[in-house]
């Protein structure tokens, strides 16, 4: 067992035996090679489940809006640590009931790039801080890690968490990604019609299972705008400019707020770069406000949420 | 002959040789997912190291989005009506893999009552041969042999295909799979080695997939007493609520009807729907008899193993084709569902 799965059982047990907390939201193994299962442990025997390792994907953040009173411990990462402090700036959460248990984090992986690189299927999977090790009938196939990390942890700039009560392991280096919206900036290079066309073949996978909504955890709300029948905004069918609307609109809604922690790509099924809609309009609100980077710490909010007399955008006065 | 035998070399010919008897579907790589589409040619599909299709094969006789009619205004606001159903083409599908085939079995029986026939359905579904391909290697997914199946079911295929290495062996099991390999030149009696390759390879099949729950106690519990478990607050608390589950699941089969109005006319379209879904239960009042992740779980997992079999004579009403398993953003499992529900 790796050392930080070690610790997070360690901290659990302490805060649930001491009552500090009424659940401790974590990650438990999976069934299946690459996958752990959210995981809700609410007493000691039950935090010995509890895992860490690179299949711990999805925002743990999701779970927090929807947990009531109850006093909850988190295991943050950067992004999540991230959407905690959203969440607490959008007054889902109530701070005093969240315990942060904070982990620096070395980057999940992209179970995709996995499975494409073996040859057949994958029956376990093993990992330490450099390689991955993927066996099945008949390979076994190793891989360096950071080359099959996902792609947002892969460029992630925020690995250690920007607020927590305790960490879970020394914090790590963080990185710098020089070559940032390096596919958005191809997909903006192209002609009005070439973005269509992109816009369109990118999408047309789209089954509309709302997987990438209801993973993020900035969609809390209860009644989600493509769900509204009276009026109904939004049409049901899997014409493509139905599928673009939901898209389109639901990006839009993350504007300011996006973590980029890529919990929606992760959990599509069918596999669809989501991120590349979300994340023009991450770029968009980085480029129009001085760089703004969503939730790094309490104070600063979103510009969207915010009115400021000397606002430079003078369409806001007229 | 119930056992018809083709050599690889001939797939091309088989191929073109079918696609002059009917429409060819099969296997086709399409981006990163596999999906049944038609094929000119053999080289059109992707057997090698074939599993089976990313979404189930239900979408070709149920798509996602269908139109059955549409209407149009004329003169005074009276609108004129067109049945939009199209003539199917007729099809063969090569590939189709047991579970899937039972899986359409299951829906024929949803789709048709004592006094209505969905036409939408069963148009499509009556003018296409299965051509299923036995599972020679099954996924460490897949559990159709708890689900009162296994990898060669011939049950719901009109003809079933073991794949022998060099031959390919056809067991012809309806008269519509005897009338469609009789069309083709290539195919050869086989030799008993033959056939004893093919039994040898099922039996292979069912040994490794070995039975991963049960579902006696299931079936001798009462609705009440599955449905006021304590376990569905647990299994439900890392789901997303997300549809994925059952839009890939090859018999869930709910739609919701909606028109699609504009100031000239529209169209009526059915779409998939999803009992995941909050908006699926909720009543025009407001009020919804399925509130919260946890009845909404329990529902999609009591509707396919107590629901479906106390109506349809035990039959259970999930395939093992592990399509849910694989792709649940949280990995919710529903082999671990059923054992919860079994104990």
């Amino acid at each position: 067992m790796n050392a930080r799965t070690n610790k997070i059982r360690e901290i659990a047990k302490q805060l649930l035996d001491k009552h500090k907390v009424d659940v401790v939201i974590g990650f438990k193994k999976g069934t299946i090679p690459l996958k752990n299962v959210p995981y809700f442990a609410r007493n000691s025997k039950e935090a010995d489940l509890l895992v860490w390792d690179g299949n711990c994907v999805g925002n743990l953040a999701n779970y927090l809006s929807r947990m009531g009173d109850k006093r909850s411990a988190v295991i943050a990462q950067g992004c999540v640590s991230r959407n905690v402090v959203g969440l607490i700036q959008e007054k889902q959460v109530n701070s005093d009931n969240i315990y942060i248990i904070g982990m620096p984090c070395t980057g999940m992986l992209d179970s995709r790039k996995i499975i494409a690189a073996v040859p057949g299927e994958i029956t376990e999977v093993t990992e330490n801080d450099l390689y991955v090790i993927a066996k099945g009938r008949g390979f076994e196939v190793t891989m360096n890690r950071n080359d099959v990390l996902s792609r947002n942890c892969d460029r992630c700039t925020v690995r250690n968490p920007v607020l927590f009560d305790e960490l879970a392991a020394e914090k790590v280096n963080e990185q710098e990604d020089p070559v940032r919206y390096e596919r958005i900036k191809a997909v903006e290079a192209m002609s009005p019609e070439g973005r269509a066309a992109f816009v369109d073949e990118l999408l047309s996978p789209c089954i509309r299972c709302y997987a990438c909504r209801d993973a993020c955890p900035l969609c809390y709300c209860p009644e989600c705008f493509v769900d509204k029948s009276s009026p109904q905004w939004c049409g049901k069918s899997q014409d493509s400019s139905d599928v673009l609307s939901y898209h389109l609109i639901r990006a839009f809604h993350t504007a300011g707020r996006c973590t980029e922690c890529g919990a929606c790509e992760d959990a599509c099924p069918m596999g669809i770069k989501v991120r590349l809609i979300s994340g023009k309009v991450e770029k968009e609100i980085r480029e129009s406000f001085d760089g703004f980077e969503a939730w790094k710490n309490l104070k600063t909010q979103p510009p969207l949420t915010v009115f400021k007399r000397d606002d430079p955008q003078p369409f806001v006065k007229e | 002959m119930e056992y018809m035998r083709l050599n690889k070399k001939n797939m091309a010919v088989f191929i073109e040789e079918l696609g002059k008897i009917c429409e060819v579907w099969g296997p086709v790589k399409d981006g990163g997912q596999v999906k049944f589409a038609p094929v000119s040619n053999v080289k059109d599909m992707d057997l090698d190291g074939f599993k089976n299709s990313t979404m189930s094969p239900k979408e070709i006789f149920f798509p996602q989005s269908e139109i059955m009619l549409s209407f149009q205004r004329s003169g005074e606001g009276a609108n004129i009506y067109r049945d939009e159903q199209a003539q199917p083409s007729k099809k063969a599908i090569f590939g189709i893999r047991p579970c899937d085939a039972r899986a359409f079995r299951i829906l024929d029986t949803i789709f048709k009552n004592d006094q209505f026939t969905d036409n939408y359905w069963f148009s499509k579904r009556d003018a296409t041969t299965l051509v299923g391909l036995g599972c020679s290697e099954p996924c460490s997914t897949c559990f159709c042999t708890s689900v009162n199946s296994h990898p060669f079911d011939e049950k719901g295929l009109d003809v079933l295909t073991s794949d022998l290495g060099e031959h390919y062996l056809f067991k012809a099991l309806t008269k519509k799979g005897r009338d469609l390999l009789a069309g083709i030149s290539v195919l050869r009696e086989p030799s008993d080695a033959n056939i004893e390759a093919h039994m040898a390879l099922r039996k292979k099949a069912e040994d490794v997939m070995t039975v991963q729950f049960g579902t006696d106690k299931v079936k001798d519990k009462t609705v009440l007493e599955l449905f006021n478990e304590d376990c569905w607050s647990g299994i439900s608390e890392p789901c997303l609520n997300c549809s994925t589950c059952s839009y890939v699941c090859p018999t869930c089969h709910c739609f919701d009807i909606q028109d699609e109005v504009s100031k000239e006319g529209g169209e009526r379209v059915r779409n998939w729907e999803s009992c995941m879904s909050w908006i699926f239960t909720v009543h025009a009042t407001g009020h919804n008899p399925r509130p919260t992740k946890k009845e909404r779980v329990r529902q999609r997992f009591m509707h396919k193993f107590k629901y479906i079999p106390m109506k349809r004579n035990g039959e259970i009403g999930c395939v093992g084709c592990g399509r849910c398993v694989a792709l649940c953003p949280v990995n919710i499992d529903i082999r671990e569902v059923v054992k919860q529900m079994n104990s």
